[in-house]
């Protein structure tokens, strides 16, 4: 069944087509059938492609398969190629399981939804486009996939598109994503002119081969990577992805936290050959990682929309991957992409859950005290939150670690000290909103009649599945002090990225996993003293403290900045442009030609007398003149 | 036997002919029958050649030509009947109304 890989993305992409285009006439259980079995299909074809390649021996070739020979012009080819070695299984699984979870605990969630073929049709192409982005061969068709998650990104964050706010968000994410693509079309198109082919394999090759030349290797990885901050949502392009979350819930799941944001992460693993071989590059991605992991974690502290709180603390957690690519720890960044995926879509899918027995109420304001009445929901989002803070012995804490590690065997103690910070404040606002959601007085706002519900099977068995895979997951990946051979996520990954040379003393790693743990554990207990013991605590530090509690809650006013600094001028500059070279230049052009022709036609009016005997006379000394010439 | 030279010459006539009176006479049908005299000189030009250069195509032309000078004179007579029961009259000088 693995030589069916290719297979994969094009399953979910011609049942999207088919919903796209049959989609209002058929019925909603056909839709939601076809959807899910689709995706299913996609994830048995990956985990079997999975199997076959845990079989082969190490540094064995992957699975290619041509499909088209599409661009060949001259010495440059890019042919439709999909490619599957163990980062791209890796990656595909998560996709498709991942996903098909998702797609199941939509069709309860969406169920009331007017627009559901739609939905589901968008959620497929999403898929279709985000396998193509995995198993693309080369750089130019990753970047076609690349693109297609953005547009669906776009789609499905308007979903609703009749809210201002939620078209607004959608067209906000695709602009900034613009911004990075243009820096990731350079990079392809340096690649392109001085390799002639962008196939990862050759790139990889041409960097650590030195066909390419340092200094375009550093160019090259840089631009790369500022596209991969516009998917990513790393500093400074990461102002989207709050905003993103106007869509459906179960869309930020999978788009905005398990699969699409994770791709910049994924492309650098991809091009690991290119980024080891440039210090300067690696540098970048590991400082922009660290520096957006802080950052976003503190504007998580405040913010009160419980979407918005996952929101930050995804653009934070996907700082951590980075920081793992930057310091030379691949594997240990696809880890920590692996098990993120798994308990923040748990925890995204949880909260839509709480969103939905609460009818569409998002501010932990007006939560508290759902503990009794969620009875599936809230174990499911304490495992996540236990997850994703770090506590020993659950997923978060083995690839956090294994960041952290990194970090600190490559001598970046600095990036170890602020993933250390990261990881107490992560832990203090996914327990704030713990107990702002759960624990408490009730001070929900219901109307009469309507009480509060437990979500149905369809959306708590997704749940339950994915709090089992948060809790388990880490177990693939142990650190070393277990055995040399305890890391099989890391040996698996063994011949497509590059591995860390460093090794660290037993004792060291130790001391590291304990400090991780205090940190976590420090971070959960201050929530606990915040807003359980003397919830009147954080009031009392915000009137303490105005300035800080005001730039957290404005979110250091970035998007203000923007907007001053790059939006307002740039609309001003295009109305100027539209005034004095639209309006002037163009339709003056434009008004001029008419204008002429007109005084041309009147000048020439007199020839035109009516008269039959004229014409022909004109008629005839035209015909003589003509003949005198062939004539004479 | 009629030299060649004497077909040329009275085509040639007929030709100018048919163009004086174009010229000279003022109603559409006179000049319409202009029109068809320089047409059948045309023709007999065509004719004299073939006959002199002993080739086919001439004459072939020639049949092409009476064909559509037929078509034509159908459509010619038709507007001008038209013409005639819109304006009462055919005069040229009286029909001038694409004057600028």
């Amino acid at each position: 069944m693995a030589d069916l890989f290719w297979l994969i993305p094009l399953i979910p992409g011609a049942s999207a087509l088919g919903l796209v285009l049959l989609g209002a006439k058929l019925s909603r259980r056909w839709v939601a059938w076809q959807a899910c079995s689709a995706v299913f299909l996609s994830f048995l074809l990956s985990a079997a492609a999975f199997v076959h390649l845990a079989r082969l021996p190490p540094g064995a070739p992957g699975l290619t398969k041509t499909l088209l020979a599409w661009i060949s012009s001259g010495p440059f080819a890019s042919p439709i190629a999909f490619a599957f070695d163990q980062l791209t299984a890796v990656m595909a699984l998560v996709v498709t399981g991942v996903g098909l979870l998702i797609h199941v605990y939509s069709t309860a969630y969406m169920a009331e939804d007017r627009s559901y073929a739609r939905y589901f049709a968008h959620l497929n192409l999403f898929t279709f486009f985000m396998l193509v982005l995995v198993m693309a061969s080369g750089l130019v068709l990753m970047f076609v996939g690349w693109e297609g998650v953005g547009l669906c990104s776009y789609l499905l964050i308007g979903f609703w598109f009749e809210r201002p706010a939620a078209a607004k968000a959608g067209m906000k994410a695709f602009v900034v994503n613009r911004v990075g693509d243009a820096a990731f079309i350079i990079g392809i198109l340096f690649i392109l002119t001085n390799l002639g082919s962008s196939s990862f394999a050759s790139i990889n090759e041409a960097a650590v081969g030195g066909l390419l030349r340092p200094g375009l290797a550093t160019l090259v990885a840089i631009l790369l990577f500022v596209g991969a901050t516009g998917k990513s949502a790393q500093i400074p392009l990461y102002v989207w992805l709050p905003d993103a979350m106007e869509g459906p819930t179960p869309v930020s799941a999978l788009i905005h936290a398990a699969t699409m944001v994770t791709a910049g992460v994924y492309m650098v693993c991809r091009l690991s050959g290119l980024y080891a071989a440039s210090i300067p590059a690696s540098t970048i991605v590991a400082w922009v990682g660290g520096a957006t992991a802080l950052f976003a974690a503190t504007m998580a502290l405040v913010q009160n929309d419980i979407k918005k709180v996952l929101a930050y603390s995804t653009i934070s957690q996907i700082g951590y991957m980075f920081i793992g690519c930057g310091v030379g720890a691949y594997a240990a960044g696809m880890f920590h992409l692996v098990t993120h995926a798994f308990f923040k879509s748990l925890l995204f899918l949880a909260a839509g859950s709480v969103i939905h027995a609460l009818a569409g109420e998002q501010d932990m304001r007006r939560m508290g005290g759902l503990k009794k009445h969620l009875p599936v929901t809230f174990p499911v989002f304490l495992v996540g939150a236990l997850a994703i803070s770090g506590v020993p012995f659950l997923s978060g804490f083995f690839s956090k670690d294994a960041i952290l590690t990194g970090a600190f065997a490559s001598g970046q103690y600095a990036l170890w000290g602020a993933g250390l910070l990261g990881a107490v404040l992560t832990a203090f606002y996914m327990f704030r909103l713990v107990y702002m959601t759960f624990y408490g007085k009730e001070r929900t706002a219901m109307e009469p009649g309507h009480s509060l519900h437990e979500s149905p099977r369809a959306m708590t068995i997704p749940l339950v599945i994915l709090a089992v895979f948060s809790v388990l997951v880490g177990y693939v990946g142990l650190p070393v002090f277990f055995g040399e051979k305890a890391d099989l996520f890391g040996r698996y990954l063994v011949s497509s990225v590059k591995s860390g040379s460093h090794h660290l003393a037993v004792s060291t790693e130790g001391l590291l996993v304990l400090l991780a743990t205090a940190s976590a554990l420090l971070g959960i207990a201050l929530a606990f003293v915040f807003y359980r013991r003397t919830p009147a605590l954080p009031s009392r530090l915000a009137t303490r403290f105005p300035g800080v509690y005001r730039l957290l809650v404005g979110k250091y006013f970035i998007d203000e900045v923007y907007d001053a600094v790059v939006v307002r001028p740039l609309v001003r500059g295009a109305e100027k442009v539209y005034e004095r070279f639209d309006l002037r230049v163009i339709d003056g052009a434009l008004n001029g030609s008419a204008v002429a022709a007109g005084r041309a036609g009147k000048g020439l009016n007199f020839l035109q007398s009516g008269l039959v005997r004229d014409y022909a006379l004109a008629f005839l000394i035209g015909a003589i003149t003509f003949l005198g010439f062939l004539l004479l | 036997m009629i030299p060649p030279a004497a077909f040329f010459i009275l085509a040639a006539v007929l030709f100018v002919l048919g163009i004086l009176a174009f010229f000279v006479k003022k109603d559409l049908l006179t000049q319409f029958m202009a029109v068809e005299v320089m047409l059948n000189a045309g023709n007999l030009g065509f004719l004299a050649l073939a006959k002199s250069l002993g080739k086919a195509e001439g004459q072939v032309i020639v049949l092409f030509v009476i064909t559509v000078a037929a078509a034509e004179a159908v459509i010619g007579l038709a507007i001008i009947i038209l013409i005639f029961r819109q304006r009462k009259t055919i005069q040229t000088d009286d029909l001038k109304d694409l004057k600028g």
